[in-house]
């Protein structure tokens, strides 16, 4: 066992094999080899078993710790993933998958948040190895998730989330990205325009009157797939994102969520939130917005580094009024 | 030189991207794209993109000046094409033009009162904060197309049959 934040974390010694450590989260037991993560659970009397790549398991996990869970479901493929329950987390296998469910061989367990976060901050460590960046993309990081257990790369996985308050640059508020605090301009991005707009402020107006590259700075985005926040407007959150290769999950929204393409181009594939059955495609081009409903899944594809506005509504009490019917899953009539 | 080159949109160069439907109703995605909407809109028309409960995005057409608006909370505008000036006053009375409950921008009557808090030139992927408790005025000084992060407000035209895959 090992203690962080106070939460008691179940792992194993090393593996005398492989140097990984086997997490055991309520019934779950995770464990990873050379290629592969492992993830096991009891159902009628069984031991089931699901196996990913360890690389698309650590860019998934990566991003449900990042994302703090996140709003609604974080599926790592069609088998595993949580549900935020806002205070608590499941944790499920199967859950989605009707072959599964249908026959009582799924499982859903639920954890308080803290536990589930310091057992997946504890994956993450154990099972990431040196030069392994599970926020970079495939180009960019290399295989060096592939082996045995080699060191570790605790400064990429412990990526604060930057999230404004009112707007980036504001006294008080998040920074700017630039040169000088880490940030440089991204391979894909090296044509983006780094000019600033002009800002003439009258005195004693000088924090009043404020303006940004949103351009510049996301093209100096040092992950992809996972928004950042650069403007707030009462509960309204822009949450704008660079994404390269696969959005390492299937995101299930429990309310509505908005996409505006910025730059670029994305694919995504929409399945059904329940089942994963195929419902719709989107090819979304510069300046392409289009709504997910709350009843679907949704996975997107870009084939070179593109720019995402994510718009969110960060009301708490949305997920209840979809789930009771009070709202319907997708935004208009018309 | 890059080896990558990235895409922008523009008024004059856009192509709208494809919704394939496998077993959905294509009304449910609520597909449009700003360029197409702006091309087609009044200058400074707000219309309505994205909405959900009272928050809106709107694709607005940045041609010409425009009125002075006011809103008792932030809004935020990006730049997605031209260039374009944005006036800001603090208004002495704010309230007598936006109360503090008013969702949305409002039009301000003639000139508005207060002091001149300065302007900002944005271009392309820019991004202004028009602050609660001012009054502002846009200047296309090359015509273009903005995205507003805002409330819905008795400005907001919503025609989604008009704008939307079907």
């Amino acid at each position: 066992m090992s203690a962080a934040a106070n939460v008691l974390v179940n792992a194993s010694a090393p593996s005398n094999e492989t140097g990984y450590r086997t997490f055991t989260l309520g019934n779950f037991k995770i464990s990873r080899d050379e290629y592969f993560v492992h993830v096991t659970w009891p159902a009628k009397g069984q031991q089931m078993k699901h196996i990913m790549s360890a690389d698309a398991f650590l860019r998934a996990m990566m991003r449900d710790v990042a994302w703090g869970f996140f709003y609604g479901w974080v599926n790592f493929d069609g088998m595993i993933g949580t549900r935020n329950k806002y205070g608590q987390v499941e944790f499920y296998a199967g859950r989605y998958a009707p072959a599964y469910h249908d026959r009582g061989l799924d499982l859903v367990e639920t954890f308080d948040t803290p536990l589930i976060m310091a057992t997946f901050k504890a994956i993450l460590e154990d099972f990431t190895n040196k030069g392994f960046d599970p926020f970079a993309a495939p180009d960019e990081t290399g295989s060096s998730w592939v082996g045995k257990k080699n060191g570790s790369n605790t400064e990429a996985i412990d990526r604060q989330r930057q999230a404004c308050k009112r707007m980036p640059g504001l006294p008080g508020d998040a920074e700017l990205r630039s040169d000088s605090n880490g940030y440089p301009v991204n391979r894909a991005f090296a044509d983006v325009v780094q000019d600033a707009p002009e800002i003439h402020a009258e005195e004693g107006f000088e924090n009043d009157v404020h303006a940004m590259n949103l351009f510049a700075y996301l093209s100096r985005s040092d992950v992809t797939w996972n928004p950042s926040v650069t403007s707030v407007c009462g509960r309204s959150l822009c949450c704008p994102t660079t994404e390269e290769y696969i959005l390492p999950i299937k995101h299930g929204n429990d309310r509505v969520e908005w996409f505006v393409q910025l730059s670029d181009e994305i694919e995504w594939e929409v399945e059904d939130k329940l089942t994963g059955l195929p419902r719709a495609k989107a090819i979304m081009k510069a300046g392409d917005v289009a709504a997910m409903p709350a009843n679907i899944r949704h996975q997107g594809f870009s084939k070179k580094r593109s720019m995402l506005l994510v718009w969110e509504n960060a009301t708490p009490e949305l997920p209840d009024m979809y789930e009771s019917g009070k709202l319907q899953p997708y935004p208009v009539n018309f | 030189m890059s080896e990558f080159q990235t895409v922008f949109g523009s008024l004059n160069d856009y192509t709208k991207g494809e919704l394939k439907i496998i077993n959905d109703d294509p009304k449910h995605y609520v597909f449009s794209n700003i360029f197409d909407v702006a091309s087609k809109s009044k200058p400074y028309e707000k219309v309505v993109v994205a909405i959900n409960l009272e928050y809106v995005i709107e694709a607005v057409r940045a041609e010409g000046v425009s009125d002075w608006f006011a809103v008792a909370h932030d809004e935020f505008a990006i730049i997605m094409d031209g260039e374009v000036r944005i006036d800001l006053v603090k208004l002495d009375n704010p309230n007598a033009v936006a109360a503090p409950d008013k969702q949305g921008a409002v039009k301000v009557n003639g000139e508005p009162v207060g002091k001149k808090m300065g302007h900002i030139v944005c271009k392309r992927g820019h991004q202004a904060l028009l602050p609660a408790g001012a009054a502002y005025r846009f200047t296309a000084t090359k015509t273009g197309v903005m995205m507003m992060q805002t409330v819905i407000g008795d400005l907001s035209v919503q025609k989604w049959a008009d704008i939307c895959y079907k």
